[in-house]
């Protein structure tokens, strides 16, 4: 196995560095429909049902919801450890984004095009928002 | 982003932690949207949720010494007297709620606990800069009141009330304002739940800010707190324009600013025939009819009232609202009437408290999609109807 890192820009929203495992949603997401005890989220029919945020680098288009109840839903995972370590979206939304930056989360957003075609779930990612830089890591095998 | 000299001092601590913790947030909130400059706001509303999250931060804040210069009104927990008279609350839900209602008294908001503010108590006027949470409310004061707000959580509005200022970015510029999605209604309104249906079809609307034709001309105002309230509940629209009704758009030219729409949405029958089977549970049996999510106006009071005078309802019934509209119902013998019947109304008070645990596992009915979508949670279950075959429900114990 061989290790290859690929780095991209992007556009720091809430301070922080993070690094951990990526995982990538197509839809948007309200922390208030994941389960606090394991960080699963539990909305129907959601891309990422039964998989849990915890620990996390999140991937995902954007956040939703009405304006108190995304705050709470990653105040309650924060509070169990079952918080992502970092969250990487396309659009901000005014109530995310105050949540992120309330609980210390490092968020970002305007990450380059190429980021979004190279990344895949298991990737490890590290996340440095002050610097506004994104770093992937692969485990290749070597032929 | 430009900060006055005022700003800075407030960022810097001059006014203390508390003061410099809102605009710390404010700023990177404004960095991110890259907003200019700060403006001065007149008005703040804070969608209080009475949920931990809220009550940590509204804390944090007081241990830090801020202060509100602009009075917040605020959203309903649940009314602590009544509920730990009369329905079956922990002691920890009280103290949550005790807390709260402390916390907001000391930093300085005006305890309203309602979600309808901009009918009374926190009416802004148009083009007035404001900082608006509570999703509903948003959408009503810059679509049908044309003041300006984004769309808040209810910690940023908070840091609004307490600095004064918001960054100036989204909806407060009149650019973003305008329409980008021609919504051509053909189905047939009728009556102000079926503003609720079409808030319902923001899934076919899609992202942008709609511009309804086909319309009423005439609308009621709660046919266009119904439309606002469902637009953001499973979508986020902090405004919409109606042709020949709201004052943004007297003219379609004037509410796309005089560009082409991005897109067109048609709106049928069939549509809205298709939002309410689809959110509705079955019909049958009922234990109990919620109403006022948002929070009911003296009007549909009134119609309750009306409906249920000198009968006797079937399954429990409750009508949430303002305690001004309370205090109106109370005068003008509403509330005995209502009583009389075995319904019950009752202010300060939201759907989406622990106060309705008794209610868990049950099947209510109600006018609101809102108010089912937010109680899923909590495990309730609603059919959803036009409000008088709603009350003909309560009567008769069943939905046929």
């Amino acid at each position: 196995m061989k290790e290859r890192s690929f780095t991209f820009t992007c556009h720091k929203i809430s301070e922080g560095k993070a690094e951990g495992r990526v995982l990538i949603s197509k839809d948007d997401i309200l922390f208030y429909l994941c389960n606090p005890e394991t960080g699963q989220i539990i909305e129907e029919g959601h891309a990422l049902e039964g998989q849990s945020v915890a620990g996390k680098i999140l991937v995902f288009p954007a956040g939703k919801g009405s304006s108190s109840v995304q705050v709470d839903g990653l105040y309650q995972l924060l509070t169990r450890n079952n918080a992502p370590k970092a969250m990487i979206i396309e659009r901000p939304d005014t109530i995310l984004v105050t949540s992120a930056i309330i609980m210390e989360i490092p968020l970002v957003d305007r990450v380059e095009k190429e980021f979004y075609q190279r990344v895949e779930d298991g990737d490890y990612l590290c996340v440095d928002a002050d610097k506004g830089i994104i770093t992937i890591t692969k485990q290749e095998k070597i032929l | 982003m430009y900060l006055t000299d005022d700003e800075k001092d407030m960022l810097a601590g001059k006014y203390g932690e508390g003061v410099a913790l809102a605009m710390k947030i404010q700023v990177a909130v404004g960095e991110c949207f890259d907003a200019k400059r700060m403006v001065e706001i007149s008005k703040a509303h804070v969608a209080l949720s009475n949920q931990e999250a809220d009550l940590w931060f509204v804390e944090k804040l007081l241990k830090a010494g801020a202060y509100c210069r602009i009075s917040p009104t605020v959203n309903p927990g649940f009314h602590l007297e009544f509920c730990r008279d009369n329905l079956s609350i922990s002691s920890k839900d009280a103290e949550l709620m005790e807390r709260t209602r402390n916390a907001y008294r000391e930093i300085g908001a005006t305890l309203t606990f309602s979600c309808t503010p901009y009918l009374e108590a926190n009416v802004p006027r148009f083009g007035e800069i404001i900082s608006y949470s509570e999703t509903s409310a948003t959408a009503y004061v810059n679509s049908v009141i044309g003041a300006r707000t984004n769309r808040e959580s209810v910690q940023s509005s908070l840091c609004a009330a307490i600095t004064g200022r918001v960054p100036e970015y989204g909806y407060l510029l009149a650019e973003n304002r305008r329409g980008t999605v021609l919504v051509d209604v053909r189905a047939d309104i009728k009556d102000d739940f079926d503003y609720q249906l079409l808030g319902y079809c923001a899934k076919k609307i899609g992202f942008g800010v709609p511009v309804f034709t086909g319309l009423p001309l005439n609308p009621s105002q709660e046919a266009l707190i119904n439309l606002g309230a469902q637009l953001n509940t499973i979508g986020a629209y902090a405004i919409y324009h109606i042709v020949g009704v709201t004052p943004e758009a007297q003219t379609i030219e004037m509410a796309f600013g005089g560009k082409e729409p991005a897109r067109t949405v048609v709106i049928t029958n069939d549509d809205l025939a298709e939002v309410q089977k689809s959110i509705s549970h079955p019909e049958g049996k009922i234990d109990f009819a919620m109403f006022g999510c948002p929070h009911f106006t003296i009007n549909q009071v009134r119609e309750i009232a009306r409906m249920v005078q000198g009968k006797k309802l079937a399954a429990e019934m409750w009508i949430l609202t303002s305690s001004l509209t309370k205090e109106l119902a109370d005068r003008m013998g509403l509330t005995g009437t209502i009583e009389s019947a075995g319904g019950h109304i009752l202010d300060n008070t939201c759907i989406d408290q622990p106060c309705w645990r008794h209610l868990e596992g049950k099947v209510g009915v109600t006018d609101s999609p809102k108010c089912a979508y937010y109680t899923k949670r909590r495990g309730l279950e609603f059919i959803i109807r036009d409000l008088r075959s709603c009350v003909d429900a309560t009567l008769k114990g069943e939905v046929s």
